[in-house]
């Protein structure tokens, strides 16, 4: 009898009956951090939902929501055309985007680098390695170390976009996985030039963008990666199959009240619906 | 006639049955690699963005550029060349090997020949340990602690860099090479020792002119084996490599190995699309290689069983 009991109460230890709703949560490693902490709030509020959450990436994110293996699809990059007919081809309709924070996607220097501000010309030449030494945009007489991101990353393609217009990096620039890998490399790498999200400053400053018309630059802070001004920012995105029911409908309702908004901020991103400050 | 019992035939049906599945997954695992490599030489619209030519051709990267070999997938035009990843792994490779096989050697020499009997059942099973280090922490050991020491060291343009990924991936292939190169050396008949020593000769000169052409050729199957285990190799050169796509011999610099790129690409490419054939392809190449490689090494191992048995 004791023993039926003990196995009962093992048996329920490892694989726990409970019936509880899950929201899944897949997608872009810029997003994580956010992501993680608005699950562990929101489910700290309430017991009765699970929200899983895993990154590898928005393309890995958005082929899972195709895939239907996750509810949520968390993404830095909005979602393409082809993305789109294909989601709508599976599902019969358009899937739902729902913007839920903002980025800015800052230029790393390492801290004694003497270069202070770049333009937005000059950051994409450094990229094509049409510069290849700090001398030449105004720093000292050394070889331009240049930190990526893997082809596979939402910043990578943001950034390729955004400031190299869509041509091509040079093949000399190092791919690392991960804003943080990027951000510790020129932490640890004087001549060293990275670039990702706003939100990851440790041994790093973020270069302020000068837009050219011999005005200061201007660096990617909530001020102006808000009123927009910072010329390199980008929405963060969540992608549904269509629109949100039940469990799910109510943890984005979370993610976008003043509370979920203020996780953002704390993250180190930007709440896309102002007046949430705290 | 007494016919084997009817466990007998059981077993032996089992035993069979279970080696023809082995070997059928290893021909099953090629031809589904080979199948979705196989539109790089069927389809039209894949040959067109990546034919077999394609990939070994320098393409020119935009109006009034030189050509060059550029992997460049996620592009407005991909190209897909594949001497960057072919030079980057090759070059890891050899510097792994310089790095290894003569540390690898002259301990498969000490505990074989020199070592004191109690010294070698300590030291035999330490470096065969080493085999047992997951390859993530030689990659992260590399990208986090031996990066920085090296580029100090020899003064290099990158953090990370081939000699630090070849140092990382030697420490990978040192219990191959020590394990193979050791048995071929305790092989050697005893008598060539004796003789030898029975002839005035010093246990340095027995150990150099006797044992080790005796052992040559399980000692080079031990380097093919490193090599092999080597080319394949993915995730300290993932870690450690800075994964720059250039068709470049400089060691200071990092590379891409084709490994690599399988890994850090697969997950995200497009289904079907000219890159997941070309990625396939770099399976099918690397599959072809350690196979190769490792046949090669273990034809070696068999002629040199046979030799030092005396059989035929």
């Amino acid at each position: 009898m004791k023993k039926g009991a003990f196995l009962c109460s093992f048996l329920f230890a490892v694989f726990p009956l409970s019936a509880a709703p899950t929201v899944t949560l897949k997608g872009s490693d810029t997003m994580v951090i956010l992501n993680q902490r608005w699950a562990e709030r929101y489910m700290a509020e309430r017991a009765d939902v699970v929200v899983q959450v895993t990154g590898g990436g928005s393309g890995t994110g958005i082929a899972a929501l195709l895939a239907g293996s996750t509810d949520i699809c968390a993404s830095s990059r909005p979602m393409k055309e082809k993305e789109r007919a294909a989601l709508e081809a599976k599902t019969g309709r358009p899937p739902v985007e729902i913007s839920v924070a903002k980025d800015g996607i800052a230029v790393y220097l390492n801290e004694a680098n003497p270069v202070h501000e770049l333009t937005l010309e000059q950051v994409a030449r450094i990229y094509r390695r049409k510069v290849s030494n700090w001398r030449e945009v105004g720093g000292a007489d050394q070889k331009i170390i240049l930190y990526s991101r893997e082809n596979n990353s939402g910043t990578y393609e943001f950034f390729k976009e955004h400031v190299l217009k869509k041509k091509d990096f040079t093949p000399y620039a190092q791919c690392l996985p991960g804003t943080a890998s990027v951000a510790n490399a020129v932490a640890r790498d004087k001549r060293g030039i990275g670039y990702g999200g706003a939100a990851y400053a440790k041994g790093i400053r973020f270069c302020p963008i000068q837009p050219g018309d011999g005005s200061p630059g201007i660096p990617p802070d909530e001020k102006h990666i808000l009123d927009g001004s910072y010329p390199v920012s980008r929405n963060l995105y969540f992608y549904l199959r269509g629109p949100a029911e039940g469990p799910l409908k109510d943890f984005i309702d979370f993610v976008l009240s003043p509370e979920g908004q203020a996780i953002v901020s704390k993250v180190g991103y930007y709440p896309v619906r102002p007046g949430n400050k705290k | 006639m007494n016919r084997p019992p009817i466990l007998e035939q059981l077993i032996e049906w089992g035993i069979r049955v279970s080696a023809g599945m082995a070997i059928a997954g290893l021909i099953l695992i090629f031809v589904f690699i080979g199948k979705e490599a196989l539109p790089l030489f069927t389809s039209p619209e894949a040959r067109q963005e990546a034919s077999l030519s394609k990939l070994f051709v320098a393409q020119v990267p935009e109006e009034g550029e030189p050509p060059g070999h550029m992997w460049q997938p996620v592009s407005e035009l991909p190209k897909y060349s594949l001497w960057p990843l072919i030079i980057g792994t090759l070059k890891v490779t050899l510097v792994a090997l310089v790095f290894a096989f003569p540390l690898a050697l002259g301990a498969a020499l000490f505990t074989s020949e020199f070592a004191p009997p109690w010294l070698r059942e300590i030291v035999k099973p330490v470096i065969e340990l080493l085999a047992g280090i997951p390859s993530v922490v030689l990659g992260f050991l590399a990208l986090i602690v031996m990066a920085t020491t090296i580029q100090d060291l020899f003064h290099l343009d990158y953090r990370l860099n081939t000699v630090n990924a070849g140092i990382a991936l030697g420490l990978a292939v040192i219990p191959i090479v020590f394990t193979v190169a050791e048995d071929a050396l305790t092989a050697v008949p005893q008598a060539y020792r004796q003789g030898a020593i029975a002839l005035g000769a010093t246990p340095w000169q027995t150990a150099r002119r006797v044992v080790l052409p005796a052992a040559f050729p399980g000692i080079f199957a031990a380097g093919i084996l490193g090599f092999g285990r080597a080319i394949g190799e993915t995730m300290i050169v993932l870690m450690a490599s800075g994964n720059q796509a250039i068709p470049s011999w400089n060691l200071g610099y990092g590379f891409r190995s084709l490994s690599a790129t399988v890994a850090s690409e697969l997950g995200e490419v497009v289904r079907g699309s000219p890159h997941y054939h070309v990625l396939f392809f770099i399976g099918v190449l690397l599959f072809i290689f350690t196979f190769l490689i490792n046949l090669l090494g273990q034809v070696w191992v068999g002629r040199l069983n046979r030799k030092l048995t005396g059989k035929k």
